[in-house]
């Protein structure tokens, strides 16, 4: 059962130690959060998940160097590995024919195995302090201490004020390295300022949700809000918001079970987030683009309906006779449920009327009815004068193309064609 | 003949070890509408491209008003290829465009309304005005081609290096284009475009530069646009060259010095 007691301490930041981990985990959801925005919209998706496993070996030599666990000089010796990686990732790419992925994997496992090699040394050695080192490993928020949130917040700030100042360089470097160089832009001090920044977000990040799940704190912010907005400083903005309320949920569960580890729980409530965006977004989610398309083939439906009624009526010079079902079915080939919803939709909309299972066009149905023929046969007309394609050959065209044909286009048809009287099937167009 | 603009001395540049560019000169008249020609991988972008220092030369130079690309930078404006960029990124019409403006205002310098009213003008004379807070992922192949136009406008250069401006855009947008660069023209700029379509090149440019890895042909488009230059620069004799560049390519050490 939910403690709303529990939930009740945790909102009132009454217990230091917890908000130490609240803002801890908080700053460093919106740090990763801005800097991966970039890093997925480089497409360098996968260098974040590279650094964060190559920052291993820099934080246990800085350890083995100065063995005391200092936030400082931990952060120091990842940096410099985090660094060096990309550096070396950098030269492979340039000095042999390997792909980028392979590269990617070469170097992150490389560095990582030697990461957990010392890893193995400090463990087995006789160090009194090295309880904390292999948190890095899987993370632990818990250990977060006042001084390590100091200089996380420092660093976070520092972040937020860089991206800031420098925003118009990382906007035009990104979207376009040529033209930022063209117009006299240091692109490669601009690149290294913005790996340096991923680095430090990822050597900030590394202590709360560890090595493997680093990767996702820089980018799934950002891929989430997406969705949201066009213009890169909401995304900036949105994506942060994002990654200080998942920061905040992961240490809410965390607290209120204490069991659960904080940084799984943070990328869990990110991805519920991003998963949401995904399916719920306007324009770009799932559910609305599969809306859009029901309803589009919902207006098809109806629209073959109408043409069919006044196709009959044409065979049988009378529009205002009622026919069923079935009738229209011996005509073409309509599946009954679905012929049966459309129906009653039309109905609705006033195009037909009903009566015991009877249906008759009304004016606006039959006026529908024949514009679809006009176009279908206009269009069958237009392809076997225009284009040249034998009229056996126009009918499957015309039928989609009827759907879609604008009242301007239609116009110009009417135009280009001058009204013929009839279509390459030698059927009457119907104008009126 | 008017004042050269552009002189090439010598010029190689290689990707790997295999030549792209092989010792080419030329020097290329102010104020012209120049269309640099050639078959694909003939090594038009990388001219370009070098023409701006963007990609590191292995010998000789290029000058451009006899000064080093650094101490004119701000008189001449780059138009990549469309292609070479993502469209999907977050930005809208007139982002992009005033992208044109940070060249003199470097990385720091406040965008003035001033700057707003040269890139809205910009956007503009290529017919833009109806689509500024577009999506740039909305736009079709010729919106997004005039985006990159008004953003070198915006720029108010004295020379443009256009990447192949008419890939992939319709029949009317082409025209707006051309009619464009005519007009841009006739105010004194010099155009240099990179182009593709043998058909309309004697129609748009005055000067033509040819080229398939070593320069065939460079003059006004009159006296150098005929059969013969064209096999020279689309004929079978360049395959020697090939084969020699190749060769380059798989040496295992450097055969020319740095």
């Amino acid at each position: 059962m939910i403690d709303w007691t529990q939930i009740v301490a945790f909102l009132s930041f009454e217990n230091s130690s917890v908000n130490v981990v609240v803002f801890g985990s908080m700053l460093l959801g919106a740090c990763s959060a801005l800097i991966g925005t970039f890093s997925l919209l480089q497409k360098r998706a996968l260098i974040g998940d590279t650094i964060a496993h190559s920052l291993l070996p820099g934080i246990c030599t800085a350890f083995l160097l100065y063995p005391v666990k200092n936030t400082w000089t931990l952060l120091i010796g990842a940096v410099i590995s985090g660094l060096f990686s990309i550096y070396v990732i950098d030269y492979i790419r340039q000095k042999t024919k390997l792909k980028n992925d392979a590269i990617i994997a070469l170097t992150l496992s490389v560095f990582f195995g030697i990461g957990l090699f010392l890893l193995g040394i400090i463990q087995q050695g006789d160090y009194a302090n090295q309880s904390g080192i292999d948190h890095f490993l899987f993370g632990k928020a818990a250990a977060l201490m006042y001084d390590d949130l100091i200089v996380y917040g420092i660093l976070a700030l520092s972040t937020l004020a860089i991206i800031i100042l420098f925003f118009r360089a990382f906007f035009t470097t990104t979207f376009d390295p040529h033209f930022a160089q063209s117009i006299g832009m240091p692109i490669k001090a601009i690149d290294f300022l913005l790996s340096t920044l991923t680095v430090i977000a990822v050597a900030i990040g590394i202590q709360t949700v560890g090595v493997v799940l680093m990767a996702a704190m820089l980018v799934t912010p950002a891929a989430g809000a997406r969705y949201w907005t066009n213009n890169l400083r909401k995304l900036l903005i949105y994506a942060a918001i994002l990654g200080a309320i998942s920061g905040f949920f992961g240490a809410l569960i965390s607290y209120l079970a204490p069991n659960m580890p904080t940084g799984p729980w943070i990328v869990l409530s990110l991805s519920f987030f991003t998963i949401t965006s995904i399916l719920f977004a306007p324009k770009r989610g799932v559910l609305y683009r599969w809306n859009k398309k029901r309803n589009w083939k919902s207006k098809l439906e109806s629209e073959n309906v109408l043409k069919t009624f006044f196709l009959l009526g044409e065979k049988d010079h009378d529009f205002t006779k009622s026919r069923t079902a079935i009738d229209l079915i011996n005509r073409r080939h309509f599946n009954e449920i679905t012929l049966k919803k459309t129906l009653r939709k039309l109905v609705n909309k006033e195009k037909l009327i009903q009566i015991n299972g009877n249906y008759t066009l009304t004016a606006r149905g039959k006026e529908e009815g024949q514009r679809l023929s006009k176009i279908h046969r206009l269009w069958e007309m237009y392809l076997t004068t225009t284009l040249n394609i034998a009229p056996d050959h126009v009918h499957e065209d015309a039928e989609s193309i009827e759907h879609i044909i604008t009242p301007e286009l239609e116009k110009r048809l009417e135009e280009i064609l001058d009204f013929p009287e009839n279509d390459p099937h030698n059927r009457k167009i119907p104008y009126r | 003949m008017s004042k050269t603009i552009i002189e090439a001395h010598d010029l190689t540049v290689s990707y790997n070890k295999k030549p792209v560019l092989w010792n080419v000169d030329f020097e290329i008249p102010e104020g012209q509408l120049i269309g640099i020609i050639g078959p694909n991988g003939a090594g038009k972008s990388t001219l370009l491209k070098s023409m701006m220092g963007l990609i590191e030369t292995q010998s000789g130079y290029i000058k451009l008003w006899d000064k080093d690309f650094e101490q004119v930078k701000s008189r001449i404006a780059y138009v990549p290829q469309r292609e070479s960029v993502d469209w999907d990124f977050p930005a809208s019409v007139f982002d992009i465009a005033l992208m044109g403006r940070y060249q003199q205002k470097g990385l720091f310098k406040s965008i003035t309304k001033q700057d707003k009213e040269i890139t809205l003008e910009a956007l503009k004379k290529v017919n833009l005005s109806d689509y500024i807070h577009r999506q740039i992922s909305e736009l079709s192949g010729g919106q997004q081609q005039r985006t990159f136009l008004a953003r070198a406008l915006a720029q108010e250069a004295d020379l443009y290096l256009m990447d192949e401006p008419f890939a992939g855009v319709d029949a009317a947008t082409e025209q707006a284009i051309i009619d464009l660069l005519k007009s841009m023209k006739e105010a004194g700029k010099t155009i240099v475009v990179v182009h593709h379509d043998l058909q309309s090149a004697p129609e748009y440019f005055d000067w033509v530069l040819m080229l398939n890895t070593i320069l065939t042909a460079n003059g006004p488009t009159e006296e150098v646009f005929n059969k013969e230059n064209l096999n020279k620069t689309y004929g079978g004799k360049l395959t020697l060259l090939n084969k020699i560049g190749n060769l380059m390519d798989q040496t295992e050490f450097p055969t020319r010095k740095g």
